[in-house]
């Protein structure tokens, strides 16, 4: 199967973008540099485009009722504009994808989930939603969807989309109907800044990609400093930190799965891993030295694999080597020393906190 | 578009071999830099080992990918350029003044089956 195109495909090549596949899309990688998009959105703006995320709509009266039975978070009398992040599990407790929950009405949820998991998302929820009295309706092809991102990205969401978003608080939305049709604006992110996603048609997201361009206050960002930023601040990416074998609570993110609220799929399996522990951890790892630890490179203690690298850079805001890696739980302690096995060498390292910059969300 | 050298010697992955008396310098092209991006770290071998024509000798990695280095001559490595540890960014700047190891030429010969400037030049188009 060749790979989609966004709306906005034909403004990356424009632009000149490096466009590979990811997740069944062709997207842009870059447009200049991966470390000049990095800081832009650091210390500035930068606009990417996600519309290859999936998004998802349940209704009806038992909409709650299915989400709860789906999801790890609780979204039970959640107020209307709330979103919530969490996990849809496997009865093993394994992850079949992270997304967000954005509950619109009493009976209407809005599921954002990754673009690589759409089909098999889809399936997985209508074999679920059988015993439900709610309706599942796949709206991924209908939505464009843009992240402005950073310290600037408020004022360039006002000033050059004209779109108020001020009162919006750090994970919540609202619906704005703007030239006769509706876009939703939430304040959340994927790169450990303040920012702000909207969804809308794609001719929405055209015009207003051709806005923030023109306006010279968002720098295009591609794919590759999305991953290098989300990495810094220890957020996970499906396929690497989080997989169908990878709890949440192997990952780190327990915070996210409520087990006080009623069953859902899987719960049997975390809190059992939430009691017992777990025998595999998702850990930070910083290394001496420049050399970058790639995906699968492994983890060795003493000449022994312990595990295996899932995500790593040369940390563009820090300068140092540092990586998520998925190990032996035995090993997992602050300040263990392992080592990690990058092109037939091995590098001395030392087992650190994920988040290796700090976030810096705007409340 | 990248720039290309007379008188060096090119293999196909993209290395050039500057040849001074029985020393060739080792380095990637400057078409090779650009593809590459930003080059953040080089894995070179140590002074003293040995490399072989066709096989990999270390890597050269951007933000995004490791790129092996695929040696174009076979001896022993007399020198590896160490400004290249602190600063990778030489690469990009300059990447045939960044070259990455010096080797005594075992096999001089094997310089024949490399490209010429011309050869390599079409190659890049």
């Amino acid at each position: 199967m060749s790979d989609k195109k966004t709306c906005l495909y034909d403004a990356h090549v424009a632009l000149g973008a490096k466009m590979e596949p990811f997740g069944g899309f062709i997207m842009p990688i870059l447009y200049t540099d991966i470390a000049a998009e990095h800081r832009a959105v650091r210390g500035a703006c930068g606009v990417f485009d996600v519309s290859h995320m999936g998004e998802v709509l349940i209704t009806g009266p038992e909409a709650e009722k299915y989400v709860q039975y789906i999801f790890t978070n609780d979204v039970a009398n959640a107020p209307i504009g709330k979103i919530y992040y969490g996990m849809m599990l496997h009865p093993t407790g394994g992850t079949v994808d992270d997304l967000l929950v954005y509950k619109m009405a009493d009976d209407v949820f809005f599921l954002v989930i990754n673009a690589a998991n759409i089909d098999k998302d889809v399936a997985w929820m209508q074999q679920h939603i059988t015993s439900f009295d709610a309706h599942l309706t796949n709206q991924s092809d209908d939505y464009g969807q843009l992240a402005i991102q950073g310290p600037e990205a408020e004022k360039v969401m006002q000033e050059v989309l004209h779109l108020p978003c001020e009162e919006l608080a750090f994970y919540t939305f609202k619906t704005l109907t703007v030239d006769g049709e509706t876009l939703i604006i939430s304040r959340t992110g994927y790169t450990g800044e303040d920012g702000f996603e909207v969804y809308g048609s794609h001719d929405y997201i055209q015009k207003a990609w051709a806005a923030l361009i023109a306006s010279k206050r968002a720098l295009p960002c591609g794919l590759g400093c999305r991953d290098t930023l989300r990495f810094e601040v220890g957020l996970p990416l499906y396929g690497d930190e989080l997989t169908d074998d990878i709890s949440p609570i192997m990952a780190g993110l327990g915070m996210f799965v409520k087990l006080d609220k009623a069953d859902f799929i899987g719960k049997e399996a975390v809190a059992k891993q939430k009691a017992e522990g777990v025998t595999r951890k998702v850990v930070g790892i910083e290394l001496e030295g420049r050399a970058i630890p790639r995906h699968g490179y492994d983890v060795e203690v003493d000449g022994q694999v312990i595990g295996a690298v899932t995500t790593g850079y040369n940390s563009i805001s820090t300068g140092k080597s540092v990586c998520m890696a998925l190990i032996d739980a035995a090993y997992a302690k602050l300040g263990t020393p392992v080592q990690v096995r990058i092109h037939r060498k091995l590098h001395q390292g030392v087992v650190t906190k994920k988040r290796f910059y700090d976030k810096h969300y705007k409340k | 578009m990248s720039q290309v050298i007379e008188g060096l010697y090119y293999s196909e992955s993209h290395e050039f071999v500057k040849v001074e008396g029985e020393y060739g310098y080792v380095g990637i092209t400057d078409y090779a830099q650009d593809q590459l991006g930003n080059v953040v770290y080089v894995d070179m071998p140590e002074v003293g080992d040995d490399v072989t024509a066709g096989e990999d000798f270390g890597a050269v990695e951007s933000v995004k990918a490791a790129s092996d280095l695929i040696s174009p001559v076979s001896g022993e490595v007399v020198e590896v350029n160490e400004a290249l540890e602190d600063e990778p960014e030489l690469i990009n700047k300059d990447a045939f003044g960044s070259w990455i190891i010096k080797v005594k030429l075992s096999d001089p010969s094997e310089l024949d089956a490399l490209l010429s400037a011309a050869d390599y030049g079409k190659l890049c188009q």
